[in-house]
């Protein structure tokens, strides 16, 4: 595999941009013109070549450029990354989890050798050769759910099973959106989920939760989940909403098109071994109106979907202030033809 | 459901009544890591008719080269244990499903006090190489009949050194569960496996403690009873199905094609659990999993252990 990796930025001056190929795999989240939530969980066990879900960790375009964003992000605020102290079994787990799937699915990027548990580990868009001893600290440069979760995409957080429950107790959360992780450390699953509307009279958390204890080894599971953010920032977390907040008052019309970015997570969650913790991935993926306009069944169908959407749910995820904007930019491209169910672009 | 093909590296006799299997897998590599207290779920062909037992993992979870499983040959056995102990020799295949915790260790607690009876040591032998491994403070309390049935008694001196007890009964060595609960600081959690009436009489004198609910584990795998035959209806597919007195209503769902859920298949974990539609006489709930007050209402069932003494099941499957 041959990937150019995109110098860009996802604040300041928001170089970042999506090639032809990055929208065509865009996980567009809507297969219907409705959109209520469900408990809408499927087999994370492969997927169609070159799509997002192929591998257990995807890694893309812009792989290097959010590596970055990371660094940025932790330089200003190392609480970013919470470790309670009887997650060290999942901190290893993780580095075996990232480890063992990124050299699987992406050889010529990454290699990892293992002689028992002397480990040496190859990441060569991030220029890291690093050898040490699985499970032993201290060789590595800090602890390791940091070290690892610094080289891969998208947001982690560990949940421990106890109590017939799951507990944020170990994480790595510097994309979210409008969540946060020094504030749902130590919850439990209902209690950090306790802010969604509507889902909990649907009884979704409970089956959600009943779902993921049972969750297996070697049986990984996924789902996606959406919002919009402006601009294309990862960071839009609630110790910064003084830096992206305002932006929700600069769409206009003539800008709303490159302004507005629908953002979607592929939430994929993996039972892990030796710590029977549950590693719970939020890979967020971010398209322009733009962007998905190209596609003239992605504009219909989003068109539809935000017209129909419950107005809690758009307060919920911070729509209001240009959902509007956005329907109106949309709706030249929607002829009200019947769209067959599904997600895919053409 | 991820299944692995394994190969029995060697049997061992371990006492009269239980049988040690080392499992490698088919195909060299190591096993996965798994966490203490987990167990796999173990398919059995007998005769034709798939079997599935539920049995601990014992031993290092660091070094997976091999699992080890030990089986108490059950005297009203439907056929599983028999097999397991009549059948199956070094070199007999086997399929089993990746590891599950039902019976972890609570890492949150500042100690742990783990109540073994019998065949209910074997889980315990894969905590105490956790425990072991994390340097967390324990105790092991292990209770059995007879001084011939103190399985793996040995190894476990060597494993817990002085943090382990034996009360051997025929040699009127009772372990006094009350007193024992009593001495032990708050922040402590008790762990029991073993025979139902040991597992009850824990749950009831932590209680009557004041134990926190959530301070109290307790693993118990029933195998399905034997009772009367009933048909059961699958309401999506209207497929009507015998289930025979001698077969569970899961074994019976999955011969007919069915494909329903599950993980443990003894009543602990809840994942087979099918939505009751209508049942035309009593729903027998043997599981571990329903409160009392779910069975009452019965409008659940766990098809892995419980069966219905009725003309016809309807079940939401």
């Amino acid at each position: 595999m041959n990937m150019a990796f995109k110098q860009e930025t996802f604040r300041d001056d928001y170089s970042y941009s999506n090639s032809a190929e990055a929208i065509r795999r865009f996980p567009f989240p809507f297969a219907e013109d409705e959109y209520m939530y469900s408990v809408n969980i499927e087999q994370h066990n492969g997927g169609e070549p070159g799509s997002v879900f192929e591998h257990a960790i995807d890694v893309d375009e812009h792989y290097v450029a959010e590596c970055e964003d990371r660094r940025l992000v932790l330089e200003d605020d190392p609480n970013r990354y919470i470790a309670l102290p009887h997650m060290m079994d999942a901190q290893w787990d993780m580095v075996e989890l990232v480890m063992e799937s990124l050299s699987r699915d992406y050889p010529d990027l990454f290699q990892l050798t293992r002689d028992g548990d002397n480990w040496h580990w190859i990441n060569k868009p991030l220029g890291i050769d690093q050898k040490f001893v699985f499970g032993d600290e201290a060789t590595l440069p800090m602890q390791p759910c940091e070290y690892i979760t610094r080289q891969v995409q998208g947001d982690w957080i560990i949940l421990d099973q106890r109590d017939d429950d799951l507990f944020a107790d170990l994480g790595m959360v510097t994309s979210q959106a409008d969540w946060s992780m020094a504030f749902d450390a130590g919850m439990s699953f209902k209690e950090w989920h306790g802010p969604v509307p509507q889902a909990n009279e649907l009884g979704i958390f409970d089956r959600a939760l009943k779902y993921l204890l049972h969750l297996q080894y070697g049986s990984p599971v996924r789902r996606l989940n959406w919002t919009m953010t402006i601009n294309p920032r990862l960071d839009t977390s609630p110790e910064n909403y003084p830096l992206w907040g305002p932006d929700n008052m600069s769409v206009t019309p003539d800008n709303v098109g490159e302004k507005v970015h629908l953002r979607v997570e592929l939430q994929a969650l993996f039972r892990l071994p030796r710590s029977n913790a549950i590693a719970f991935s939020v890979r967020g993926y971010l398209a322009s109106i733009n962007d998905l306009t190209t596609y003239p069944r992605w504009a219909k169908r989003l068109h539809r979907v935000l017209t129909n959407l419950h107005p809690d749910l758009s307060e919920y995820k911070g729509l209001d202030n240009y959902r509007q904007m956005v329907i109106d930019h949309l709706a030249p491209f929607d002829d009200g033809e019947e769209l067959a169910l599904g997600t895919h672009p053409e | 459901m991820s299944i692995l093909d394994v190969k029995v590296a060697d049997v061992e006799q371990v006492t009269e009544v239980v049988k040690h299997f080392t499992l490698v897998q088919e195909n060299g590599e190591p096993l996965p890591h798994f966490s203490g207290g987990s167990h796999v779920v173990v398919s059995m062909n007998i005769n034709g008719r798939i079997h599935r037992n539920p049995y601990s993992l014992m031993g290092s979870t660091s070094n997976t080269d091999s699992y080890h499983i030990s089986v108490r040959k059950q005297e009203n056995s439907r056929g599983g244990s028999k097999f397991m102990h009549e059948q199956v020799t070094p070199g007999t295949r086997l399929q089993i499903t990746y590891p599950v915790n039902l019976f972890a260790i609570s890492k949150m607690g500042h100690r742990h006090i783990l109540i073994a009876g019998g065949i209910g040591i074997t889980p315990f032998m894969s905590q105490i190489a956790d425990l072991n491994r994390l340097g967390y403070d324990y105790e092991l309390h292990y209770a059995y009949r007879s001084p011939e049935h103190g399985a793996f008694r040995e190894q476990l001196e060597e494993m817990c050194g002085n943090r382990v007890h034996f009360y051997i009964d025929s040699e009127g060595d009772r372990l006094d569960i009350p007193a024992l609960l009593k001495q032990q600081p708050l922040g402590t959690h008790v762990y029991t496996c073993g025979p139902e009436p040991m597992v009850k009489a824990l749950h009831l004198h932590a209680q009557n403690l004041g134990w926190p609910d959530n301070h109290v584990h307790s693993e118990e795998f029933t195998a399905p009873p034997v009772g009367d035959e009933f048909t059961v209806q699958l309401a999506k597919s209207g497929m009507d199905i015998t289930v025979p007195g001698d077969m569970s209503m899961l074994e019976a769902m999955e011969e007919a094609g069915a494909e329903p859920p599950f993980l443990c298949r003894g009543g602990a974990c809840g994942r087979c659990e099918l939505e009751v539609v209508s049942c035309d006489g009593l729903i027998m709930h043997n599981d571990h999993y329903l409160s009392d007050h779910e069975k009452a209402e019965g409008r659940s069932i766990m098809p892995c252990v419980s069966r219905a003494k009725c003309s016809k099941l309807v079940v939401n499957l």
